[in-house]
């Protein structure tokens, strides 16, 4: 039934799905005065307090070891994890954490190891030794069996490894773990909003506390600490880091072995003495909460995925250089800010100019997944074989780019669908009513046993969506 | 039948392309070298000679001289894979008008505009592939929509890069001869010497970097061919 979708009928899908998204979700703005608050933003972000030295650096401090540690324990560990991924139970165990969102997994964490930096390097290493094993084990798979078959045969096992296996595929091992850093960059800044000491933190104390120069350098240090990583991020600059981390950190963590053991075995499972021990009342009590928080999750998606394709379908022009040959480096920066902001982060500041509502969390989706693909999508116009009497203006946008970019932006947009889905739910934490809302609230009432099978529904969602997405892809032509 | 004219214009006209000691380079490397060349109009010019002898380059370097008046015909024909026969021919006057209206034709074609390309496909027997999309052409259908985009400019001029291949060879005549007689002035890349003689005024054989002849067509002798084509 899905086989086959070509681009009308895709944009047909979208249309619908966005009007969906229109009637089920909540989209009124609460906040009336959009322009007092952007101008205070914009002055923020014009005369930054750069001179926040202290903090500020330690913030930045924070957020590269901490981004630097958390992927290098996450790298060892699913390189480690990479001889058992061909057993079923370890892919499926790698699916289901990998489901969770890092956010999650450090509000899991911080029950255990307090607000610590044992807390925030497991909430990423965790999610990111999954990915890692799936991605290293697909890498691996690709080398070549020549070189192998070329080695001595009394080759010691692990010697053989290495020249057989790990370095004819080693550039793209690198460059896989790179393009995971910088993920890891915006995860370890965004860890802040749960309470951990990264830049986010500081931002959102600063401009909840209406401090807004201090906010704008905060955020223009992100975009520099964003934008200059390919200088400061060498492979000698690698060990460096991690090593000033493992000095410079504070690693003292409250635990308690006994708390910890409770809430492992006991308050993350089913508390029935509260609905008196009837299984169905205690269902009935999550799905209260997991269906609006999915209903929820699915309508912000929905409208995300609706405004990322238009987003995309008008901005990718001013990034290819074919198009705008003078001006391209401007269309550019535009989608390398919009690219690089994290979602969380978007969403915040979003909702500090709308006030709580459904729109903030689509639009930051929009912007952050709509920026990407029309910078894959230009530098495709870019590459595009075109005939020399094609125009540059927009009519030939229209008929001789649009309509052989469009089945690579059906892709993208089905690709980033299910990491909208993630994101969404996450962006709950914010007060947006999707899944996430519901799992933070829960933990706000020491309820650990709903935060944890709220979790666990959302997880199922990311799985359910990630599967239909591949679906998609693999029946298409 | 094909009506060529064979006398050259009665009074001097300006040239419509001229070149002069001009070295063609092609990926950096120097592939032809003309002293002149001058082309009139009213002229209609076959360029000869094996592959990879510059013939693409030249008519790149034309093509470049004025192209607002050039109807463009390239070897990798151009097309919009993903749209229809109509909106391919379509979109050789997609400079002619505003936005709004090309994109409204995108969604549902107007009827002026289609009933103009169907006429023109006409000759070209398409007709009945209007509304196909281009990968459900054949390679010779395809030809003709290339044909079709360049002839639905209506410029006086007409650069085509070998226009009939893939075309039967007596569809080849007819069919080139249509497009040569819609335009003034028109300089093609042929590989075949018959068809060359048959539709166009004026030869030009190319060969190893350099312009081996340049004469009217009834002065074309077999002799200038077999030397052309030798190795």
């Amino acid at each position: 039934m899905l086989a086959h979708l070509d681009s009308h009928r895709f944009a047909l899908a979208l249309l619908i799905l966005g009007l969906i998204a229109i009637i089920g979700g909540d989209w009124t703005t609460l906040n009336t005065d959009y322009a007092a608050e952007m101008q205070r933003l914009l002055q923020g972000m014009l005369w930054p307090d750069l001179f926040a030295t202290e903090f500020l650096l330690n913030a930045l401090g924070t957020t590269i070891t901490i981004a630097v540690l958390g992927i290098a324990l996450g790298a060892a560990l699913g390189a480690a994890m990479v001889p058992l991924y061909r057993f079923a139970l370890v892919r499926v165990g790698c699916t289901a954490v990998r489901a969770v969102h890092e956010i999650f997994w450090a509000l899991l964490f911080l029950q255990v190891f307090g607000l610590s930096t044992v807390t925030a390097l497991l909430a990423l290493a965790l999610p990111y030794a999954a990915t890692f094993a799936r991605v290293f084990s697909d890498i691996l798979s690709q080398a070549p069996r020549s070189v192998a078959r070329a080695l001595p045969l009394d080759t010691p096992r692990l010697l053989a490894l290495l020249y057989a296996k790990v370095l004819p595929v080693w550039p793209q091992l690198v460059s896989y773990t790179r393009y995971r850093f910088e993920c890891a960059l915006r995860a370890s800044a965004v860890l802040g909003f749960v309470g951990l000491p990264t830049l986010g933190f500081h931002l959102e104390t600063a401009f909840r506390q209406g401090y807004y120069a201090q906010g704008g350098a905060l955020l223009w240090l992100f975009f520099a600490l964003i934008g200059t990583q390919k200088w400061w991020l060498r492979g000698w600059s690698w060990p460096l880091l991690a090593l000033l981390g493992l000095v410079w950190l504070p690693w003292q963590v409250h635990f308690e072995p006994a708390w910890a053991k409770r809430f492992l075995l006991d308050e993350i499972w089913p508390q029935l003495q509260y609905t008196d021990h009837s299984l169905w009342l205690w269902l009935e009590q999550i799905w209260a909460q997991a269906g609006p928080g999915i209903w929820g999750t699915l309508m912000v998606a929905f409208m995300a995925l609706l405004l990322s394709a238009l987003l995309c379908s008008i901005s990718w022009p001013i990034a290819t250089r074919r198009l705008f040959p003078r001006s391209v480096w401007l269309g550019r920066a535009a989608l390398l800010v919009g690219r690089s902001m994290p979602e969380l982060l978007l969403a915040f500041i979003l909702l500090m100019i709308f006030g709580p509502s459904m729109l903030p969390a689509a639009l930051a989706l929009a912007i952050h997944n709509g920026s990407l693909i029309a910078h894959l999508l230009a530098q495709r116009a870019d590459d595009l074989p075109l005939r020399r009497d094609t125009g540059t203006d927009p009519s030939s946008w229209a008929y001789e780019y649009v309509p052989r970019l469009a089945p690579g932006m059906r892709d993208l947009l089905t690709y980033r669908f299910e990491i909208m889905v993630r994101e969404t739910a996450m962006l709950g934490m914010l007060g947006v009513a999707s899944l996430g809302f519901y799992v933070d609230s829960a933990f706000e009432l020491f309820q650990f046993d709903v935060a944890f099978a709220l979790i666990v529904i959302t997880a199922l969602i990311n799985i359910l969506i990630a599967g239909l997405c591949t679906r998609l892809f693999s029946q298409r032509d | 039948m094909i009506s060529v004219t064979n006398a050259p214009p009665k009074t001097p006209a300006k040239p419509v392309f001229s070149l002069s000691q001009q070295r063609l380079k092609q990926s950096g490397r120097v592939v032809l070298s003309i002293d002149r060349l001058e082309i009139l109009p009213g002229e209609k010019v076959a360029l000869l000679g094996h592959s990879g002898v510059g013939k693409s380059t030249l008519l790149d370097v034309l093509y470049a001289q004025c192209p607002k008046d050039v109807a463009w015909c390239p070897q990798q024909l151009g097309l919009i894979e993903p749209l229809s026969v109509y909106h391919n021919v379509y979109a050789g006057r997609l400079s002619r008008y505003p936005l709004w209206y090309n994109l409204a034709n995108l969604l549902r074609p107007w009827p002026g505009r289609q009933h103009e390309v169907t006429e023109l496909l006409t000759p070209l027997r398409l007709t009945e592939k209007l509304t196909s999309k281009i990968h459900q052409l054949s390679g010779g259908q395809r030809q003709r929509t290339a044909l079709a985009r360049a002839l639905y400019q209506q410029r006086p001029t007409f650069l085509g890069d070998e226009p009939t291949t893939g075309v039967d060879p007596v569809q080849s005549l007819t069919l080139l001869a249509h497009v040569l007689n819609a335009h003034t002035t028109a300089v093609v890349a042929l590989h075949d010497a018959e068809l060359a003689l048959a539709c166009c005024t004026r030869i030009i054989g190319l060969k190893a970097g350099s312009i081996l002849f340049d004469k009217p067509s009834q002065q074309v002798s077999s002799t200038d061919l077999e030397r052309l084509y030798q190795c």
